[in-house]
């Protein structure tokens, strides 16, 4: 589990998150949304110890503050946005970068560690491109080799930053549903960005909403996503139909009825 | 858990690769022990290495062990050192274009060299390289205190144009007292071309140490530099200092490029050529480059020294020649024949 009580961070003399509350248990989906520059990256990055800030932090019931450097890679994985895949890397060793925080510094990794790297490909079924670079893969087949490096990495938490922003539909689906199963085996606490609100209200326990730093909705995905506060937020026009009660957010145009010249 | 044999497995150090270079670095130590006004055969070389044999006459023994020797033995140790810094260098700032004297190294140890020989101190044989050795990583430390007050977030970029400045700073420095001491140029720029002519067992005493402490520090940095390829964010929530990495690996990166300059003066290439070929033709993973650049730099340097000592002898060329006139052809061999992207 992971919980922030008011947390708040200065970037370049800016606020750009500001009190934040939230506490995510063991084995629950929280997903954050929020328009472009609402904090939400930032947010992940506060609870993965890469920005420090105001307010308290508690990872695994540990104040974050205590927290040193390798402790906090065995209890929090970050899958980023935008990876940095460096070439030539296989995705074997991809992988193995996640058992980084176990390896002693100056050590090279063990039984154990190539045996949780093996058992991480082999739950996202990647062991036939163990040694295929990295670099050379599709879209929807790194997004895996990138939660395969989360998985490996053995932690309570996982952090997800836009897990689904480069993925066509259909592999969307795909990797949100096999976020949902990981989480179901490993009872993992999962915190991720989204920008596809429906899909967000979809597979997440709760919504938090972030506009300019501060928490301006927080709950389930019918009380989040409302009309109302798309077009506040998001500054959209939207419709939000009910399918089997979970809400779809439809975007619809005005037209402009004035003849053309 | 699965057995042993069905792990899968990251790319490691080949065998023959191993070999390859262990073989390399025998090779050309006993053919510089070997070539030579008085010739020896390569048989003849070993015999007198592994068994003591006396086969040899006292003449040749004194050359073998007081001249050739002691030459080839630094000449590995020099060209090991600078070819396992510059994979260090472009490791922790993820450029392909860093080089041992990336962070000014070569600037402070010429300004240290053209300070000394304009004072008139060149005639004592030890304070040369004392003054390329402090000037060296003097140099360094001005860019890193420089680079490291450019803040947390642009610390690569920001060492990275400290580097240019001093370095820059420093040459100008340089140029403006050779201008008013002209009759020191040549021997500046003979030291600036770098030799290893007048090497015996003292410049190799001197640099061992140095030279064993940064091949075992960035040997043990291996695996940690392939994770910080991915960036120092996602390095840190791997549980990876990358600020402290980047400071060791410079540190002693630089104490080896320091300690190399002192006996060798300014060998050019070594660094950038050899880590680069064996990636593109052995891997990119730091756990073959760096073991490689070690042996394979060592022998590059042994070949290309025996090169400047036998192209026009009796007159010796520059190794720094060599190494540019050698290595620049065949690097573009390499990069044109396996038209791999360089990492």
């Amino acid at each position: 589990m992971i919980e922030a009580r008011g947390a708040t961070v200065d970037l370049g003399g800016r606020r750009v998150l500001d009190g934040i509350e939230l506490a995510v248990s063991r084995g629950e989906w929280l997903t954050v949304l929020g328009p472009n520059g609402a904090g939400k990256s930032t947010l992940l990055r506060y609870l993965a110890g890469l920005v420090r800030g105001g307010g308290e932090l508690w990872v695994q019931g540990q104040p974050g503050a205590a927290l040193r450097h390798r402790e906090w890679a065995r209890l929090v994985a970050l899958v980023p946005q935008t990876p940095v895949i460096p070439a030539s890397v296989t995705v074997v060793e991809y992988t193995l970068f996640g058992r980084a925080p176990y390896i002693p510094l100056f050590g090279v990794e063990g039984r154990r560690d190539l045996a949780a790297v093996h058992d991480a490909l082999a739950r996202l079924d990647l062991l036939e491109m163990s040694q295929r670079v990295v670099s050379t893969l599709s879209g929807g087949e790194r997004q895996r080799v990138l939660l395969a490096r989360a998985i490996a990495q053995g932690t309570p938490i996982m952090l997800l930053d836009e897990p689904t922003t480069a993925l066509d539909i259909g592999h969307q689906q795909q990797v949100l549903e096999l976020v949902d199963r990981l989480r179901g085996q490993h009872a993992l606490t999962v915190v991720s960005t989204m920008h596809d609100l429906t899909l967000a209200g979809q597979y997440a326990d709760r919504l938090l909403l972030l506009d300019r730093g501060r928490m301006v909705a927080h709950g389930k995905a019918a009380d989040v996503l409302t009309e109302a506060n798309i077009a506040r937020y998001y500054g959209a026009r939207v419709r939000i139909v009910r399918d089997d009660g979970e809400p779809v957010v439809v975007p619809y145009r005005v037209r402009n009825r004035e003849p053309t010249h | 858990m699965p057995g042993r044999a069905d792990l899968p497995v990251p790319s490691s150090l080949g065998v023959w690769w191993l070999v390859g270079g262990v073989a390399a670095v025998v090779g050309a130590v006993v053919l510089s022990l070997a070539v030579g006004p008085i010739r020896l055969s390569p048989l003849q070389v070993l015999r007198e290495l592994l068994w003591f044999d006396n086969e040899l006459t006292n003449t040749e023994q004194a050359v073998l062990w007081q001249l050739r020797l002691p030459r080839a033995t630094l000449a590995l140790l020099v060209g090991a050192s600078l070819a396992m810094a510059g994979a260090g260098y472009q490791g922790v700032f993820r450029n392909p274009l860093a080089d041992p004297y990336f962070l000014g190294a070569a600037a402070g140890a010429g300004l240290g060299v053209t300070l000394v020989i304009v004072a008139g101190g060149a005639t004592t044989s030890l304070a040369l390289p004392v003054a390329a050795f402090t000037g060296a990583l003097a140099a360094v430390a001005l860019t890193y205190a420089l680079g490291a007050a450019g803040g947390q977030r642009m610390s690569t970029t920001s060492l990275v144009l400290a580097g240019v400045a001093v370095a820059s700073f420093l040459t100008a420095v340089q140029t403006y007292l050779l201008q008013r001491q002209q009759d020191n140029l040549r021997q500046v720029y003979s030291w600036i071309l770098g030799r290893l002519s007048t090497a015996g067992w003292r410049e190799v005493v001197i640099v061992l140490p140095y030279a064993v402490v940064t091949m075992a520090i960035l040997l043990a940095h291996r695996r940690v530099l392939d994770i910080l390829a991915v960036g120092d964010d996602e390095a840190a929530t791997l549980g990876v200092h990358p600020r402290r990495t980047r400071f060791v690996v410079v540190a002693v990166a630089s104490l080896g490029t320091a300690a190399a300059v002192s006996v060798s003066g300014l060998i050019g290439f070594v660094g950038i050529v050899v880590p680069h070929t064996v990636r593109l033709l052995a891997g990119g993973s730091h756990r073959v480059v760096l073991p490689l650049s070690l042996l394979f730099g060592g022998a590059f340097l042994t070949l290309a020294d025996l090169a400047a000592k036998m192209v026009s002898a009796p007159a010796e060329l520059p190794i720094g020649v060599v190494t540019a006139f050698f290595g620049a052809p065949f690097f573009v061999l390499v990069l044109r024949t396996t038209g791999r992207a360089i990492p």
